[in-house]
């Protein structure tokens, strides 16, 4: 998905999208990206509802105290800023090495013009 | 919690604050016009000519985030309210993955200027465009009305005007301010205001929270046995003082919950933002940035307000001029004295004004981009007429924010601001991410899951008792209640709604939508092909 260099401008009127969406370098490339993204963010917004409920529902076991005054609840919030960090981190790597190669080859390919959509005809 | 109250006197010295608000704005006016210099095209006005980097860009995006409601708000909160304050931050950070995975490359590389240039890439043109264009004009009005309203307050507590007139004299100088800033700079202008602002008030932040913990031989533990020694409550270690009241107010904090994780993604002056890098990869950057800067600052906020729960002590911030929120301006007063508070309060008038901006300038390019040049001159319009058309929307929009504002003085802007959350994740999220993701997806479902979102959210809040039914409601009385539905946030049923909506709706059309149109967004949206590129000058 990363698009950096600043191309001139090609013409991309004649470009058979749907052919393009159907051909197998394309399907690759949207399971690569829909089998991180929808997981990874499903786990987020239940890791983060789960806080909140707890917060919400579960008092005692939030204001436990872990060391000095400092409460579960304060390690659980601040967890929740530690994991959103981390998953940051995590999608920007995957996207470098496995989303923006594959990506950029087949945008290159259509902008030259040698995509191979497998049995359409261009 | 937000709500701010007239005041007679303030802890510092109100000409000191003035003149350091007057350098502030006397620097950012000089960068704003040379800014302004290269802006020719809509592209440049609108967009910026896509020319910032993905650090500015993540800058900005945390500039026009961390609005004074963030600041003064939480710090009060978590000052009075211990650590339910602190789950506002949490909300309002881990939203910033949903679009960070789901929305920002993907809108960067099929829109142009707006969110309605994506919503209605793959279906009606005109229906959907309009439909997109009020949601965002609908959200930007409450944002706006919730940071006008905020600036009178805040008037009030640091400058030490508390008469009415008074404070409506200073709204309508930020307001003016902002229209100028808007109307000379354009989205380049704005960005650079906010880049300035977020360095300010994240530098700020930090700074005092070092203070505070330097001050407690930076031993956390020992602030907040303080804390809880001034506040004599140990309690304020601990969620629930304010949300867990009844079975009620806990439901309501699970749907306030719902609406700020889910409301980032779909706030169109965010979205908006990712127009002005060249790439989408440069989108990915500028999110990541703003995530840390987000994270760090609401880490602080933290530390912040526990050290106002120690140093000041929340009964002296509760008897204070501006209630919870003049915690962060007393802790600075105690902290660094009257010079201290000076820059704070300059930084949070800094706040309101470059979050203004960026609203104002998100809502005018609405109007022009998606109701002038779309659907009036049907795409296309005179050379020029857009972007007039936009400044001419900047000055009617300031000038309706300067009187909604007046006019909300005094009310809770936390109630504004996280009814525009609502409105956002109900209106605007459920057909982002079906036209996004889902080929099945129709116009009809998407009109049905806009408008029923949007309608569902307002009608919900008017019924609601923030509006009606109390001393503390809009109403202001108890005479008169139809507060039928007993939540104060709608997200929990109107979120929920929005989605079905789209679904249903979109099962049961028989219409088909454009195979070659969802081939096209579908490959687009992912590779980059023929994404607007950025102005070369």
């Amino acid at each position: 998905m990363g698009n950096e260099a600043l191309r001139a401008d090609v013409d991309l009127s004649h470009v058979d999208y749907p052919a393009v969406q159907q051909s197998p370098e394309f399907q690759e490339l949207r399971r690569t990206h829909r089998s991180f993204v929808f997981p990874v963010l499903a786990a987020c917004l239940v890791w983060y509802l789960a806080y909140v409920l707890l917060a919400v529902y579960a008092v005692d076991f939030m204001s436990t105290r872990v060391f000095g005054s400092v409460n579960v609840a304060m390690l659980l919030g601040l967890a929740q800023v530690v994991t959103t960090f981390a998953v940051t981190m995590w999608y920007v790597h995957y996207a470098n090495t496995r989303l923006d190669p594959r990506s950029e080859r087949i945008r290159t390919e259509i902008e030259s013009g040698d995509f191979e959509t497998e049995g359409a005809v261009r | 919690m937000f709500a701010f109250e007239a005041a007679t006197s303030s802890p510092g010295n109100p000409w000191l604050n003035i003149a350091i608000f007057g350098a502030f704005v006397a620097v950012t006016m000089v960068i704003v016009f040379r800014a302004s210099r290269s802006n020719k095209t809509a592209a440049d006005y609108y967009a910026a000519g896509r020319s910032f980097t993905g650090g500015q860009n993540g800058s900005a995006i945390a500039g026009d985030y961390l609005s004074a409601a963030s600041f003064l708000g939480i710090v009060g909160a978590i000052a009075l309210n211990g650590y339910d304050g602190f789950l506002y931050s949490i909300g309002f950070l881990v939203a910033w993955l949903v679009a960070l995975l789901l929305v920002a490359e993907l809108l960067r590389n099929t829109g142009k200027f707006t969110m309605a240039d994506v919503l209605s890439f793959r279906l009606k043109q005109r229906p959907v465009r309009i439909a997109a264009a009020t949601t965002t004009l609908v959200v930007c009005f409450f944002y706006l009305l919730a940071q006008m309203a905020g600036a009178g307050g805040l008037v009030s507590l640091l400058l030490g005007v508390g008469d009415q007139v008074g404070q409506a004299v200073v709204i309508t100088v930020v307001g003016a301010l902002m229209i100028l800033y808007v109307l000379v700079g354009g989205m380049k202008g704005t960005t650079w205001v906010q880049i300035i602002k977020a360095v300010l008030l994240i530098a700020g932040a930090g700074v005092m929270t070092i203070w505070v913990l330097a001050l407690n031989g930076f031993d956390f533990s020992a602030l907040l046995d303080k804390a809880v020694a001034v506040a004599e409550n140990p309690a304020i270690l601990d969620p629930g003082l304010k949300y867990g009241v009844s079975e009620l107010s806990k439901i309501d904090f699970i749907s306030l919950g719902l609406a700020l994780v889910l409301g980032t993604a779909a706030l169109p002056h965010v979205l908006m933002r990712f127009y002005t890098v060249p790439t989408a990869k440069e989108a990915r950057k500028s999110v990541v940035w703003a995530i840390w800067l987000i994270g760090i600052f609401y880490v602080f906020t933290l530390v912040l307000g526990y050290g106002a729960a120690a140093l000041v002590g929340p009964a002296v911030i509760a008897a204070a001029p501006g209630g919870p929120n003049s915690a962060a301006p007393l802790l600075a007063f105690s902290l660094g004295g009257p010079v201290l508070l000076g820059l704070i309060s300059a930084i949070a008038f800094a706040t309101i004004l470059a979050v203004v901006a960026g609203l104002t300038i998100t809502a005018a390019a609405s109007f022009a981009h998606d109701i002038y040049a779309s659907v009036v001159k049907k795409g296309k319009p005179e050379p020029g007429a857009e972007v007039k058309v936009a400044r001419r929307t900047v000055v009617i929009i300031g000038v309706v924010a300067i009187i909604g504002g007046i006019g909300a003085n005094g009310q809770n802007v936390a109630f504004l601001v996280a009814l525009a959350f609502a409105v956002a994740a109900s209106a605007n999220l459920p057909t982002i991410v079906y036209s996004l993701f889902w080929k099945g997806f129709t116009t009809k479902g998407a009109l049905w899951s806009m408008y029923g979102g949007l309608i569902s959210a307002i009608v919900l809040i008017v019924f609601s008792p923030v509006v009606s039914g109390s001393e503390t409601s809009m109403l202001k009385t108890e005479a008169i209640d139809f507060a039928i539905f007993p939540l104060s946030n709608p997200g929990i049923v109107s979120i929920p709604l929005a989605f079905l909506l789209g679904w249903i709706v979109s099962r049961f059309d028989k219409t088909v939508e454009s195979p070659e149109k969802q081939a096209e967004m579908e490959v687009r949206s992912l590779t980059g092909l023929g994404a607007e590129k950025a102005v070369s000058h």
